[in-house]
């Protein structure tokens, strides 16, 4: 009967639960967790990206029984993690270089196969390559529509904290309109990052028709475990976005990094859904909804929107960019998800 | 070994050379912040914690803990007030938590599976002189048994229990539940002497040898009015109402009857005689908003039946007529009169003005401070002011509740406690109130509070079966879980997970967790992220 | 055994007798014929456990070749030009991370402007990529460097380049000796990777280095190549003894004994200017040719040893450093400083321009004859379609013959 009873107390939104089965509570709930990414790194106070590769991989960790190689594109994630002398990872890992994750991956896997069937292993080690939005949409982009293309045995994950972190917050083709970046600065008529610029990589790694496409956040530990696990149980290329706030580079307090993926999910600025073969096939639903002012205040990168010389359209416009994933992407009640459409397409068409 | 490359290639897990801990400048900390429901609680229990366990199915360690303050839970979990439920945090959020209804849970559940109490590991030799059988008396002899000390009751009354026995109607409290419960205090070897009062408390304590004693007499004395009225005016008090109604199951009374009053008292006597077919009318003299009785047993009331005049005073009183003059209330709230009189057929009245302590005994104590109607206390140990003599319970307080009682007895144990061991007892000092603010409300889920299946009206108004069934296990669960563990930890996993740096330690079950500041780097995520506000961010000593 | 084939294919064969486990292709003339060659091998089952990607950019080639020799894989990719400069970010990955991937640069002019043809432009840029790079004078050579390069960098870990002259070697139909699989099994075992991501010993490879140890990675890695020379002779031994081929080496000298001048040569040209010289012989010419196998690592003491002493030497460079001069000539100084012998560069043969016996009968009868007054000349260059641009242009006009450094200074100041 325990188990038949509703969690009212904390629902299935916190880590754990000492009232649920340890089976069913989640990985990082655990204390044998894997820890993949292990303390000691260099992350900065509350960096989003070491707790979402961490739940990541260990997620990936636990569903391949630890048969598990990394490839790391350049970035945060790769310099905080592995400076000499010292690497946080306890798994296989390894860094190249920027824009060819995705690509040593393709390889990885390729030689992890070969060496399986050479050596009559039944399974061979399964391989994740990873980088942050900028590896991923910009830079890695080619190599990646290629494993994508070749449906590569590779799951590539993206931490999307919407910026070039590593280099000093410059904007990547993540960033959102009006987003304060070092290349996107708070001056002229149009402060922050361009309206009508940047691309939506979810929805163009379904339009490859790639067996398993996600997106999750910090913010929803569960979720996010069950995409990992679920990507792990699909063979071919499979792309995981996972929006990571950086305090940093948002000029978010240090502790807010949780508490924004939540707002960006619960003012559906960053859209939480699942898609198998180019299908969406789960939404997560707002359970809160919230006005997009709400995520705009607790960061310094939207600054302008907020303070006594906002614009007040401007905010008007983003909240409009919710609303319009709300409806494209049914993340409201019992709607369902329209034929989903690049959220830079309705920037554009307004341009326009 | 592999042949590693220099520099390029490094071993796993090395990081943890790394001490991160030093950029701290900021450190978390656990808080344990004081529940309202706690803070509320005039028995003091520890209602978070044993909701805590209950929520988990482990009912016997949820009632131990709940019996650590309180030794009648199934009697409580009937008529307690619960205003600790008015102060629960999930208010904010839904509804609050059925606390009452747990605990009554909890409180049959025991009976059910016959737990006992656990007898004291060693006797101190030190005897205790407990004068009321009342919740005080009860409460306090339970405690002081647990210290080890021996106990003896003595109670005036025909069979222990004071007014939860001769005050409070049985739909609300069946006597079988309050004889297990008084049972299972004697289980632990306080004894119980019924019918003899005691007129000379000095000589009784010098006589039998007793260390301490603590009155715990109760305010027995029903409180009277004076009402001009004939010879043939049937006018009884609320007291011996519900005592005969509790003695005989039945009571000769009449079929309209006025029951004049609104406190608790009055709302219980006016359901008890509907249900032996009277017809009550409660008249009061302030309105429904000042009335002091609790406002589910009035809605209760209501929903029976009864009328009640409102804003209404008995003036004058005949053989089956009472003259009633209107009220109206000045801007101090207090009841004024109007001169404006009315006419209400009635053939008894039943006085439930509020109770008096009987100061026969009392008078005798020499030195003893009094004032108006009770004894004077020390409100920490709970000695009057004689040396050696506590007191508790309505003998000692005008807050005369049996939840009341039962903390005050509880206090005047802990007094007498240390009052032997040659000190003085001091209440250890509260923590911090945990606020509704301090929370992270979005991990909660809404759910409604379960609403305790009621007996049909019509039922209830003629039966003296309970009125409120206990909650199913299941129910029971539910509500238990629905606790948002306000200020304290209930192993959620959250900070243990949210940890960027991996530098929160799950200790396991029960243990909780603790801050590794080898690597936290002083984030706040853990704390943000608790949600039940028990991480607190405190500059870091540098 | 013996086949009359394509260079292509017989270097496509000699691959897949090193039983590599991930081949990566993306087409690039003229290095094509060898991939889709070995796209067939792997398809048809005659290169067996072995994965055969196409990818969709050479950027990609040298990634996917990197994530499979990190996973422990022989593996062997091939491209040329463009494509070689558009890996390179990747093909210093390779070398920094110790990976002994092969790869054939089928060698040809980089564009601006775009020229498909053959020079060495492409895999001179990548002098300094830290990787070893071993040229082929003929297709023999080629099917036998290759097989030699796999144990080549296996042995010294780092990546090898086998550069082989585009459509000159790559398009060329001979008669080949291609050894059989039992002898090539023999002579290359299989791959045990000195380090590779598996999950029983996991490692983290790739990390940032700071200034802290960064001088002495780098110092390591020049200290691979140190042994790499040892290395490339000793295999070549090897292999000459198993197989009788004659290839390989750090670099092969023809004629060289008492040669009054001797020219130094990068690939195909050398089996042209062997030709020649033995007709300059009967002229009773007496001009050695050393045949320079290894580039990288440059072998200077062999290249001393070879020189002996001769006076004269003239480096017949197939692409030169803008600004500066010639390629190969500053490293043949070096090997000969404090000797009074003679170094000079000469510039022949870029984007495809022929070779012939001619031009190098050219070459060696301007060099005895003193012509050769500078350094750096172009020799094959054409005056009248250069003054067809300069004329008209700037009024400039160059004298017919090869032109060196000093006219095109004194040009550029008329």
């Amino acid at each position: 009967m325990l188990e038949q009873i509703k969690f009212y107390q904390t629902g299935s939104n916190t880590v754990g639960n000492r009232l649920l089965n340890p089976a069913m509570r989640t990985i990082q709930a655990s204390t044998d967790r894997p820890n993949g990414l292990i303390s000691g790194h260099r992350a900065c106070q509350g960096c989003g990206e070491a707790l979402g590769a961490r739940y990541a991989i260990d997620a990936a960790l636990k569903a391949t029984n630890g048969q598990l190689m990394v490839v790391n594109a350049t970035g945060c994630l790769e310099v905080f993690s592995t400076p000499y002398p010292e690497s946080a990872w306890k798994l296989p890992w390894v860094h190249s270089l920027f824009g060819n994750a995705a690509a040593v991956g393709s390889g990885l896997a390729a030689a992890a196969q070969v060496l399986a069937k050479r050596n009559g292993d039944a399974n061979a080690p399964r391989i994740i390559a990873q980088g942050g939005d900028g590896g991923t949409t910009d830079i890695g982009f080619g190599a990646l529509s290629g494993m994508f293309d070749r449906n590569d045995d590779v799951l590539y994950i993206c931490y999307d904290n919407e910026a070039y972190m590593n280099t000093g917050v410059q904007r990547s083709s993540a960033t959102p309109p009006s987003a304060r970046t070092a290349t996107t600065q708070l001056v002229g008529d149009h402060p922050g990052a361009d309206w009508g610029k940047g691309k939506d990589l979810p929805l163009i790694a379904m339009a490859h028709g790639i067996p398993y496409v996600a997106t999750a956040t910090v913010a929803d530990l569960r979720d996010l475990e069950n995409k990992v696990t679920k990507a792990m149980s699909f063979h071919g290329a499979r792309y995981i976005q996972i929006l990571v706030p950086c305090p940093l580079g948002w000029g978010l307090a240090s502790n807010s990094t949780v508490s924004a993926a939540r707002m960006a999910m619960e003012t559906g600025f960053f859209p939480v859904y699942e898609a198998e073969y180019g299908k969406i096939t789960s939404v997560r639903k707002i359970r809160q909804k919230q006005p997009v002012l709400n995520y705009l205040k607790m960061q310094r990168r939207y600054a302008h929107l907020t303070g006594k010389k906002a614009d007040p359209n401007v905010v008007a416009r983003l909240q409009a960019l919710c609303d319009a994933n709300i409806k494209n992407f049914g993340l409201l009640g019992d709607d369902e998800p329209n034929a989903p459409v690049a959220i830079q397409a309705y920037e554009r068409s307004q341009a326009v | 070994m592999m042949n590693k490359a220099f520099a390029v290639t490094l071993d796993p897990a090395t990081s943890l050379q790394n001490h991160t801990g030093s950029w701290r400048t900021l450190r978390p900390v656990n808080v344990f912040k004081l529940p309202p429901c706690n803070n509320q609680c005039p028995a003091g229990e520890n209602i978070q914690q044993w909701l805590f366990y209950a929520a988990e199915g482990d009912y016997e360690h949820a009632w131990r803990i709940l019996t650590e303050e309180n030794p009648l839970p199934a009697c409580m979990g009937r008529v307690c007030y619960h205003t600790c439920e008015g102060k629960c945090n999930r208010g904010f959020l839904d509804e609050s938590v059925g606390i009452n209804s747990v605990e009554r849970f909890l409180g049959d559940y025991a009976i059910e599976h016959n737990l006992a109490f656990k007898r004291p590991s060693k006797e101190t030799g030190k005897k205790i002189l407990v004068i009321g059988a009342g919740p005080a008396g009860l409460s306090a002899a339970y405690q002081l048994r647990r210290f080890g000390h021996s106990v003896h009751i003595v109670e005036a009354a025909k069979e222990a229990g004071g007014m939860m026995r001769y005050g409070i109607p049985t739909y609300r409290l069946p006597r079988n539940i309050l004889d297990a419960e008084i049972k299972r205090i004697t289980d632990m070897g306080v004894t119980i002497e019924c019918g003899r009062k005691i007129e000379d408390i000095e000589a009784e304590k010098k006589n039998g040898k007793y260390d301490a004693v603590i009155l715990g007499l109760g305010a027995s004395v029903s409180a009277g009015a004076d009402i001009p009225q004939g010879d043939t005016t049937h006018v009884l008090n609320a007291l011996s109402v519900l005592g005969q109604i509790e003695t005989t199951g039945e009571i000769e009374i009449a079929r309209r009857v006025t029951v004049y009053g609104g406190g608790n008292t009055a709302v219980d006597v006016a359901r008890s005689l509907r249900r032996i077919g009277a017809e009550p009318v409660i008249v009061y003299r302030r309105n429904r908003e000042k009335m002091r009785a609790n406002a589910e047993e009035m809605d209760a009331a209501i929903a029976e039946g009864i009328q009640v005049k409102w804003l209404s005073t008995i003036s004058e009183a005949s053989k089956d007529a009472l003259k009633i003059e209107k009220m109206v209330l000045d801007e101090n709230g207090k009841p004024q009169p109007t001169g404006q009189f009315e006419e209400l057929p009635s053939d008894a009245v039943v006085l439930a003005l509020g109770q008096n302590v009987d100061k026969t005994a009392l008078s005798k104590l020499q030195n003893l401070q009094m004032e108006k109607d009770s004894v004077v206390v020390n409100n920490e140990t709970m000695m009057t002011s004689i040396d050696g003599i506590f007191a508790a319970g309505d003998v000692a307080t005008n807050d005369r509740t049996v939840t009341h009682a039962i903390g005050m007895g509880k206090n005047a144990a802990r007094g007498v406690n240390a009052f032997l061991n040659g000190s003085t007892y001091k209440k250890p000092q509260k923590h911090d109130l945990a606020k509704f603010e301090d929370m992270h409300p979005w991990y909660y889920t809404d759910a409604p509070k379960t609403v305790r299946q009621e007996l049909e009206v019509a039922r209830r108004s003629n039966t003296f079966d309970e009125v409120q069934f206990g909650l199913t296990e299941e129910n029971a669960i539910f509500e238990a879980r629905r606790c948002l563990s306000c200020g304290n930890c209930m192993e959620c996993d959250n900070c243990y997970g949210v940890c960027p740096d991996s530098a929160v330690v799950k200790l396991g079950p029960g243990k909780g967790y603790e801050f590794n500041y080898d690597y936290c780097k002083g984030c706040g995520v853990c704390a943000q992220e608790c949600p039940c506000g028990h991480i607190k961010m405190v500059p870091e000593q540098i | 055994m013996l086949e009359q084939i394509e260079g292509s294919l017989g270097v496509a064969k000699a691959v897949a007798l090193c039983r590599p486990g991930v081949v990566c292709a993306y087409p690039i003339s003229p290095q094509t014929h060898i991939v889709e060659n070995l796209g067939k091998f792997v398809k048809n089952g005659e290169l067996k456990d072995c994965d055969f990607l196409n990818v969709e950019s050479e950027f990609s080639a040298i990634s996917v070749s990197i994530g499979s020799e990190v996973g422990g894989a022989r593996t062997y990719t091939a491209t040329a030009s463009q494509g070689l400069l558009f890996m390179t970010e990747g093909i210093y990955s390779a070398s920094g991370l110790g990976l002994p991937i092969v790869m054939t640069v089928a060698s040809r002019a980089i564009g601006g402007p775009i020229n498909i043809w053959n020079d060495h432009s492409d895999s001179l840029s990548q002098r300094d990529s830290g990787w070893l790079q071993l040229f082929c004078e003929s297709n023999q050579d080629a099917v036998d460097t290759h097989i030699m390069a796999f144990k080549i960098a296996e042995k010294v870990g780092l990546p090898v380049m086998v550069c082989m002259d585009g459509f000159v070697l790559t398009h060329a139909f001979e008669r080949l000796d291609i050894p059989s699989q039992e002898t090539v099994d023999k002579f290359l075992k299989p791959y045990e990777p000195k380090e590779y991501l598996n999950t029983k010993e996991p490692v983290s490879i790739g990390a940032m280095v700071g200034p802290e140890a960064f001088t002495e990675v780098r110092l390591l890695q020049q200290r691979k190549m140190a042994k790499a020379l040892d290395v490339i002779e000793e295999v070549t031994k090897e292999y000459r003894e198993l197989t009788g081929s004659k290839s390989g080496g750090l670099l092969d000298c023809y004629n060289c004994e008492n040669a009054d001048l001797k020219l130094i040569i990068l690939g195909s040209t050398v089996g042209t200017a062997k030709d020649e010289i033995d007709r300059l012989k009967a002229e009773g010419i007496n001009v050695g040719i050393i045949s320079l196998k290894s580039f990288r690592p440059f072998p200077y003491a062999a290249i001393k040893e070879a020189i002996g002493d001769t006076k004269q030497v003239i480096c017949v460079e197939r692409a030169f450093s803008f600004g500066a001069r010639g390629i190969i000539c500053p490293e043949v100084k070096r090997a000969v400083e404090g000797t009074s012998c003679d170094v000079k560069t000469v510039v022949a043969g870029l984007g495809g321009r022929p070779i012939f016996g001619t031009t190098i009968n050219g070459i060696v009868k301007d060099a005895l004859a003193g012509k050769f007054t500078e350094e750096f000349t172009f020799f094959d260059v054409n005056a009248d379609v250069l003054n067809s641009y300069t004329q008209k242009h700037e009024g400039v006009t160059f004298n017919k013959g090869p032109i060196n450094q000093s006219a095109i200074e004194k040009s550029v100041k008329a």
